[in-house]
């Protein structure tokens, strides 16, 4: 079996499973936040059960629309407090937490093979960890809530073999963009990603979060990492619970694949994907002349310290474009006090970039730095849509947090490289 | 729920996602029929008028691909959407959609069979498709057993309450 199938017939009290077989899981951990969990909590009262199966593992985070924006908002996240208080569960309020998908691994609620789900689609990004993770809506979560199991289709697997070393200013955000771009957005869809290979086993932790996180946009019911000595640094001191033999969360030699991709990221060029579609993926030599009016530095996606000590190599010393709003949001309270103390916030400010506390912020286009028709924005996070981060008529360009900070230095779609030669 | 239905067409292309069918903006709306009035608007601000007298959506490939917003088929489903027909979906959105009970069927084949304004009647059960105005008809994927029984329950919380009460 490969690891995704190893960590479903645990869950499901069997020996083996096999691709496409309808499992009954149970669930060691869900997560909802302040859009998807009002939903979730009006299901779960009208089930008829009184109290969730088991509060210890349903966490409640507030990231979304945060500070409210809005009085509707506000009510929204009232909901969720009493919901937690009646209940007894875990919430990370306003100032206290961060994007959920951040928040989940450093708080120690992410374990290398366990079950998790959350009503948000990248919860796919504690496969990183060596998890299963994946996303449900509210009314699933509410049946979690209740029942604590989930059928779950046991998913065919695409393995994604990893060789070569990244250039300077190449990341694994630029990585996974090319991998969308040849699988396209619907090439892995109902399927598990599994990254392996040498460069995925000497890449960080937040490298692993970024492609898992992104392993929805291809379709794929989960991404998975097979754990290693880089998660269990991680997660030394953030989790109390009891870590797995992880000799038992390899996949085994004879395990099946519906098929293998190669990719060696030596010669790899930084990747951005294109609006509308977050597979209309090119090197960025060939975006051509592309004139920005806002850039964006967080998310889920590339909102961790790394990922922000990178944009603060780009940016230091230099000023934004006077014509570009540049915006950086840490993707946790815990980021945002690590780049205080590394001097980054400085960095920042002293480019011209505004930095906004801890949340989704713009990413998702309901909350701060929305975009007006005829506008054009480079950001790190993990979606372009049509509409996505405001108006319909703006467009969003998709790439790593180098990138977008040199983009955000020459006013137009640049290659962080060439921003360094020119230096 | 009747497991078989009639009604006329709209159809759109590939990868419609969810951002399209419901912006990101609009989900502090608690009201299902105040999200409805913004379905599918950035694609035709006309589509929840459109869908008001009950239609068939057809899609593409990777139908509700992108967030996990239950608040998408639900928008659909108030509008008047009674099913969605697709070439393949996105995992999340075909879940979230059987689960507030919006039928969705996987049907290889529809988006080249049907336009937008065709007559269709559709059998959850048989997973039959005809195409009244064409005189053409399909098979589509059956529905499991399981998915089948919360349709017909009009959803998975009407499902479980009635499981639970059976205990
Ligand atoms: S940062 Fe963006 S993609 Fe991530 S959870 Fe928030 S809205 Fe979703």
């Amino acid at each position: 079996m490969n690891i995704t199938e190893k960590i479903l017939a645990k869950a499901s009290g069997k020996k083996t499973v096999h691709p496409r077989e309808i499992v009954d899981a149970n669930v060691d951990m869900v997560m909802v936040h302040d859009l998807t969990g009002p939903l979730a909590v009006e299901a779960f009262k009208k089930i008829g059960v009184q109290k969730v199966w088991d509060n210890q593992k349903v966490v409640v985070i507030l990231d979304h629309q945060v500070p409210a924006e809005s009085v509707k908002a506000a009510e929204l996240h009232k909901t969720m407090r009493q919901f937690a208080k009646d209940q007894k569960l875990r919430i990370y309020d306003v100032g206290r937490g961060g994007i959920c998908h951040q928040v989940m691994p450093e708080k120690g609620h992410v374990v290398p093979g366990t079950v998790i789900v959350g009503a948000d689609s990248h919860t796919c990004t504690y496969g990183a960890f060596g998890a299963f993770a994946t996303g449900i809506g509210s009314t699933e979560a509410a049946a979690v809530f209740a029942t604590g199991k989930i059928w779950l289709k046991v998913p065919e697997a695409i393995k994604v073999n990893v060789t070569g070393q990244f250039q300077k200013y190449v990341t694994p955000k630029d990585l996974i963009l090319s991998i969308i771009g040849r699988m396209g957005v619907d090439g892995a869809i109902y399927k598990s990603a599994e990254f392996t290979g040498p460069t995925i086993k000497s890449m960080s932790m937040a490298g692993r979060m970024t492609l898992c996180n992104m392993a929805v946009e291809m379709g794929a019911k989960n991404g998975i990492v097979e754990p290693d000595e880089t998660t269990r640094k991680f997660l030394e001191g953030r989790t109390s619970k009891a870590l797995p033999n992880f000799e038992s969360l390899k996949s085994d030699k004879d395990a099946v694949y519906e098929r293998t991709m190669q990719f060696d990221v030596s010669s790899m060029e930084p990747q951005v994907a294109c609006p509308s579609s977050v597979d209309n993926v090119k090197p960025v030599s060939e975006v051509g002349n592309v004139p920005i009016e806002q850039a964006f530095i967080g998310s889920c996606t590339n909102g961790r310290i790394e990922d922000l000590r990178l944009a603060a190599q780009v940016l230091k010393g230099e000023r934004v474009k006077d014509t570009v709003r540049t915006l950086v949001i840490p993707a946790s309270q815990e980021v945002y006090r690590q780049a205080l103390n590394e001097g980054l916030m400085e960095i920042f400010t002293d480019a011209g970039a505004m930095v906004c506390g801890s949340a989704c912020g713009p990413c998702l286009g309901g909350h701060i730095g929305l975009l007006a028709a005829g506008e054009v924005c480079v950001s790190t996070s993990n979606r372009n849509f049509i509409g996505r981060m405001g108006s319909t008529q703006a467009s969003v360009y998709l790439a790593s947090p180098a990138t977008v900070a040199a983009s955000a230095v020459t006013g137009k779609i640049t290659d962080p490289r060439k921003l360094e030669a020119k230096a | 729920m009747n497991m078989k239905i009639k009604g006329k067409v709209i159809k759109f292309g590939n990868n419609i996602d969810t951002d399209v069918i419901l912006p990101g903006k609009y989900l502090i709306l608690v009201d299902p029929y105040e999200l409805a009035k913004h379905a599918l608007e950035s694609l035709d601000p006309a589509f929840p008028e459109k869908a008001k007298k009950g239609v068939i959506l057809v899609g593409g490939k990777n139908f509700g691909c992108g967030s996990s917003r239950e608040q998408a088929p639900l928008a659909l489903k108030y509008t008047g959407v009674k099913c969605v027909l697709a070439e393949s979906f996105a995992r999340i959105f075909f879940r979230n959609a059987i689960n507030i009970g919006l039928p969705v069927i996987e049907c290889k084949g529809i988006s080249d069979a049907v336009e937008t304004g065709d007559e269709l009647s559709v059998d959850f059960e048989a997973g039959k498709i005809e195409n009244i105005s064409r005189g053409k008809s399909f098979q589509a994927n059956k529905l499991p057993p399981l998915i089948l029984e919360i349709l017909s329950d009009g959803g998975l919380i009407e499902n479980l309450r009635r499981r639970i009460n059976k205990k």
